[in-house]
């Protein structure tokens, strides 16, 4: 049979970085296939080729035998390809049969037809086992919605093809096994499938075949039965890297405690009631899926947010209500969600960055005047202690790759030996090198008596580094489990929110 | 202080409303367009300059009325597309570009003004558009000269309101506008091109701008001279803030505009002791009044200002 | 076709854009010069000499981009703050109108009057823009709009008081206000010339306003909140109290500009003493790359351009509104080419 798309020799660069490197690849009907890789291994990059949104420098595509002209979006869906984007593609303050029908009629129509609109809808929605209102505002969905409407955007156009970016990056592990069993479904009324993906354990359990991506080369293909989770892991890092491992360490007293924080008024606020203790040398982890009050939780513990109710102690003095430098002064050192918007500014030069936060001590300031050459020798003290790759202290941070941005505001903040951390998703988008250099330093700091709270949705990563563990879900914490005494299994069930008779730990 | 109130009984007052109006009409429907698109146009004022010199300058040298504002809305949307260019495709500050197209547009208008015609006593004048007498409705008492003895583009302002309305949010090409506002990657992966529909509101914004400024030199006076836009633009921009994007609403909040400013200017013969500078001050700092009542709960567009360059997130 | 980011901005790159993008302009209006039917190299030939051509030329010149220095720094402040200051004409007309106010009845030694009526008319500017900052903080209103609508207030207020209680009884019904004190007149620069050592202060001032903006806490900050506003906050800058500061450095400048106006130039305020010297300082800020040292270099431009094209419009007939269409352009094709510093144009 012949492949329903082909991709042949597509080659992309941007500036110097190769993002594909003739890479080729074909899906057959009826098929899922896994595309996985490591971040920045040119996953996306490949599929927004496919869909249109870049031109390649190099190579085509063909969609049932045919080639698309690059660069246009509207021709793939033409096409019948169907893409359900990662940051979903929708707007949140318009209705749902809006994102859908946008794009679907010529612009010249003087009158919507929308009631016709809304029966293909209804039938699509009841086909496929994807209820929608259509009436609904988009913000007011919940995020496993909103994908439905992504996916459903795809299918009102009549795909064929569906390529879905990381699609259970928002979903917790039981709406992630859901969703496989609906494309499962999908695939025989005669959809193709391509989910991009990192994690090895759904690429396991839901493809017929994986193609994995390195450095923007195409490393391997196999049939997902033969092969294994370790062999893929393997191809997809390239090299073998150890990451550090945590070793039993004696636990001192506790350091940071919150109790009963609130924070958000009515039925449904960002915390709510929030209790959790972090001792000196140990790491909390906070495992769940994106969007139930992580941020909230990063921005109080940062400074930036304020308890409504409830109290927030470090070694016994308030400090909920001090603003970020408070915090800074009182021994709390913070790693932000996303290095990019709130951990260092780009335009600024790495010395910069590396002082901002403490800008108005006199250790980096005098008279209000900037002691230029204080702040130039912290920044090289920085580098070499914590191995930022690329980097002088005049260097603007934004040509820092991710990894040694993260080293930066790592750094920065373990330099000033904090007593207690915040490491809000600190290998978020990192390569496997950077993630065990990020871990190190992580351990480094709990083996030195630092009280660390690791937010982490990536369960691995916080099964791998915390000595407790607390779900969060819609706001709420379950009680703390010793990380040993848990499975996977259970974790899954927490992180939806089931937390009755786990073995509480606090 | 009766007299104050008398005034509100006048006919005049309230037949002047819709007169006043219509320029801001024409005005804050533009910028709402644009706005609706994503892309601030601070080059309003500049725009509303233009408009009114081409406009005027059509007429004075021999072509009619319709023409002239023809020609308005085209010269409008010629500076409009320089907006566009700027701002969309090479997504500049739209702040920056806005105010350096008003300080373009406004130079050239009176460059060109001064190029064609000769600096004499008083600036030349033109036969402006004329009330239109409609039988039977023109003559009732009060509605009458209040809402059916309105010159021809003031009705064509009102049409503007409702096709603007529908259009928006009847038709595809109003969802796809309200979309490039809000989110233009889901445009974009929807097939359709936010950039070309971003330039095109930008341009037929610019157009009715320009339109406004018209109605200016070619209804309510009949010659051109600098600085006689004063703020209407400026004004029609918190006019949209106020009206929260709705077409429906800008209408609203223009007539209510027009009313005070109506009032002011009769209220300016009756009220003695008061210098009139404060009279004149009403409508600007009714703007920034208008403004803190409603800015915490405007539904701003999600996009707007937000340059969109594709692949970029 | 695509444009894609530079890593790295050349320095010869930054230092040509305004170049470029005044060579553009230039080019651009020749266009509309020739349609006046006058040769634009004679124009501009006309034009170089009405600015450089005599003593008393150059000194006009720099009389006039004295002003155009300090509101060209109000503007290249507020906008690396992300304060979008479109007030500073107003905020020009306010200090000039409390300094003479003041300065008319002060008695005082001249040098501690100068300098407080120099103080006189910063913080009128500064209190004009604190209050756009104050609701954009407390309503989330945009300050773009409340600054534009603010000039034509204090302009119509600037007319109330001129005609009212500081009306110049000596004005011959003129309406001006009141002069300030013989006693506080600006010392001249250039002996029988306007000039006067107002252009010393502004070229002080700028070189205050970079160290401000490059060395000091505030500035650095200041920096940073305009940057990247959510992670200057996570670092712990307080955004509202940058902005506070933001808005005052820059109010104050441009009052600061109305002073030295009344006090070097003028004496008493008249509602036309701007030939919208606010305006252009968005032109003079943005030319500058908004660097405050480039101010300078930036303000003599613009001044050469308006100073130049009054004599060329008297000795060509080509309408003077010229000087305004040329430095309108500027700004437009200097955003283009800062535009072309950072990026480049791909396939």
């Amino acid at each position: 049979m012949s492949p329903v798309l082909e991709l042949r020799g597509i080659t992309k660069r941007f500036g110097a970085l190769v993002a594909n490197d003739g890479v080729s690849l074909s899906l057959a009907e009826g098929e899922i296939l896994a595309l996985l890789g490591e971040n920045g291994a040119g996953k996306t990059t490949l599929m927004n080729i496919l869909f249109g949104h870049y031109a390649a420098d190099a190579g085509d595509v063909r969609v049932f035998g045919r080639a698309l002209p690059p660069g246009r979006p509207r021709a793939a869906i033409e096409a019948g390809v169907g893409m359900v984007h990662q940051h979903f593609a929708l707007a949140a303050n318009l209705s749902v049969l809006d994102n859908i029908m946008l794009g679907t009629e010529r612009l010249t129509r003087v009158r919507s037809a929308r009631r016709a609109a809304v029966g293909k809808l209804k039938d699509l929605s009841e086909r496929f086992g994807l209820p929608v209102d259509p009436d609904r505002k988009v913000s007011a969905l919940s995020v496993g919605e909103r994908q439905r409407v992504e996916i459903l955007k795809a299918l009102y156009r009549d795909a064929k093809i569906l390529i879905l970016d990381e699609p259970t990056a928002v979903l917790a592990r039981p709406e992630a096994e859901r969703l496989f069993a609906t494309l499962r479904g999908m695939t025989h009324g005669g959809l193709s499938i391509i989910f991009i993906s990192h994690k090895l354990h759904e690429v396991m359990a839901a493809s017929d075949r994986v193609v994995v991506l390195r450095a923007g080369r195409l490393v391997a293909e196999r049939r997902t039965a033969d092969t294994t989770p370790e062999e893929l892991a393997e191809v997809m890092v390239g090299r073998k890297v150890e990451r550090p491992v945590r070793r039993p360490h004696p636990v001192g007293a506790p350091a940071l405690i919150a109790e009963g924080v609130r924070i958000g008024a009515g039925p449904q606020p960002q915390l709510d009631g929030v209790s959790f203790t972090v001792h000196e040398g140990e790491i909390l982890g906070v495992v769940g899926v994106s969007g139930n009050g992580q941020a909230t939780l990063g921005a109080l513990l940062s400074g930036l947010a304020v308890p409504d109710e409830g109290r927030l102690e470090l070694a016994g003095a308030e400090v909920g209500r001090l603003g970020p430098r408070g915090m800074l002064r009182a021994g709390v050192g913070r790693v932000p969600e996303d290095r990019h918007a709130e951990g260092a500014i780009g335009e600024m030069a790495v010395w910069e960055n590396a002082i901002l936060e403490r800008l108005r001590s006199t250790a980096f300031q005098r008279w209000g005047v900037v002691r230029r050459a204080v702040g130039r020798r912290h920044a090289e003290a920085l580098i070499d202690r914590f191995d930022i790759r690329g980097a002088t202290p005049n260097t603007r941070s934004r040509l820092l790759s991710g990894g040694n941005m993260q080293k930066l505001v790592l750094g920065r903040v373990l330099a000033t030996n904090p007593s207690f951390l915040l490491a809000n998703q600190p290998t978020r988008g990192l390569d496997e090198g950077a993630v065990a250099a990020v871990h190190a330093s992580l351990l480094a700091a709990r083996s030195a008596g630092a009280a660390i709270l690791l937010i982490s949705e990536e369960l691995e990563e916080a099964v791998a580094l915390s000595d407790r563990i607390q779900a969060i879900v819609k706001g709420r914490m379950s009680p703390p489990v010793a990380t040993e005494q848990v499975d996977a299994q259970r974790l899954g069930l927490m992180m939806a929110g089931v937390w009755d008779g786990v073995p509480d730990a606090a | 202080m009766t007299e104050a109130l008398d005034l509100l009984t006048t006919t005049s007052l309230w037949a002047a409303i819709l007169r006043i109006a219509t320029p801001l009409i024409f005005g804050v429907i533009g910028a709402l367009l644009c706005e609706r698109a994503g892309v601030l146009n601070l080059g309003i004022e500049g725009i509303m300059t233009m408009g009114a010199m081409t406009g005027w300058l059509t007429v004075y040298l021999g072509a009619g009325l319709w023409t002239g504002l023809a020609v308005a809305a085209l010269s409008g949307a010629a500076i409009g597309l320089l907006h566009a260019m700027l701002t969309v495709p090479l997504g500049l500050s739209q702040h920056v570009s806005g105010l350096g197209i008003t300080l373009f547009a406004s130079s050239l208008a009176y460059y060109l003004y001064r190029l064609i015609v000769e600096v004499g006593e008083l600036p030349p004048t033109i036969e402006p558009f004329q009330p239109i007498d409609l039988p039977f409705l023109s003559d009732l008492p009060v509605i009458g000269p209040v809402l059916f003895a309105q010159s021809a583009p003031t009705y064509l302002a009102l049409a503007l309101v409702a096709v603007t309305a529908w259009v928006l949010a009847r038709t595809p090409l109003g969802l796809a506008v309200r979309m490039t506002g809000e989110n233009p990657h889901a445009v974009e992966a929807q097939g359709l091109d936010p950039i070309r529909i971003r330039i095109g509101a930008v341009v037929v914004g610019s157009g009715l701008m320009a339109m406004g400024g018209a109605f200016l030199t070619m209804a309510a006076f009949n010659s051109f001279f600098p600085e006689m836009v004063q703020g209407r633009g400026w004004i029609c921009i918190a006019l949209v803030v106020f009206a929260s994007w709705r077409p429906g609403k800008a209408l609203l909040g223009a007539l209510l505009f027009a009313f005070f400013d109506s009032y002011q200017l009769r209220l300016q013969t009756v009220v003695e002791n008061v210098p009139y500078q404060l009279f004149l001050m009403a409508p600007y700092a009714l703007s920034i009044l208008a403004l803190i009542l409603v800015s915490r709960r405007a539904e701003v567009p999600t996009a707007l200002m937000m340059p969109y360059r594709r692949g970029e997130r | 076709m695509r444009l894609e980011r530079r890593e790295e901005v050349p320095l010869t790159l930054a230092a040509t854009a305004p170049v470029v993008a005044i060579a553009a302009a230039l080019a651009l209006a020749a266009g509309l010069i020739a349609a006046a039917g006058v040769s634009p190299f004679y124009a501009y030939g006309e034009m170089m000499r009405g600015a450089f051509g005599s003593r008393l030329a150059v000194t006009e010149m720099l009389t006039r981009a004295t002003p155009l220095i300090l509101t060209g720094l109000a503007a290249a402040v507020a906008f690396r703050g992300r304060l979008w200051n479109i007030g500073a004409e107003g905020q020009f007309y306010l200090g000039a109108l409390m300094t003479a106010w003041v300065g008319h009845s002060l008695s005082l030694a001249p040098v501690p009057g100068i300098a407080l009526l120099c103080l006189v008319g910063m913080a009128a500017g500064a209190a004009l823009l604190a209050g756009p900052a104050y609701l954009r903080l407390r309503f989330g209103v945009d300050e773009v709009v409340t600054t534009l609508l603010l000039n034509f207030i204090v302009i119509l207020f600037v007319g109330l008081m001129i005609e009212g209680p500081l009306k110049d009884p000596l004005a011959f019904g003129w309406p001006q206000s009141v002069p300030v004190d013989d006693a506080y007149r600006l010392p001249d620069l250039v002996a029988r010339s306007r000039l006067h050592i107002g252009l010393l202060l502004a070229v002080v001032a700028a070189a205050l306003v970079w160290l401000v903006m490059s060395r000091t806490v505030f500035g650095m900050e200041a920096r940073a909140a305009g940057l990247n506003a959510s992670a200057a906050a996570f670092a712990g800058v307080s955004l509202p109290r940058t902005l506070l500061g933001v808005a005052v450095l820059s109010g104050a400048l441009a009052g600061l500009a109305g002073a030295i106006e009344v006090m070097g130039v003028t004496a008493g305020v008249t509602t036309t003493m701007s030939p919208g010297f606010g305006y252009a300082g968005i032109v003079v800020a943005m030319l500058a790359a908004l660097h405050p040292i480039g101010v300078v270099g930036a303000a003599i431009f613009v001044a050469t351009i308006f100073v130049g094209a009054d004599a060329m419009s008297r000795a060509t007939g080509v309408p003077s509104f010229i000087a305004d269409v040329i430095v309108a352009l500027s700004l437009l094709t200097m955003l283009v080419a800062l535009l072309f510093t950072s990026y480049r144009l791909r396939r």
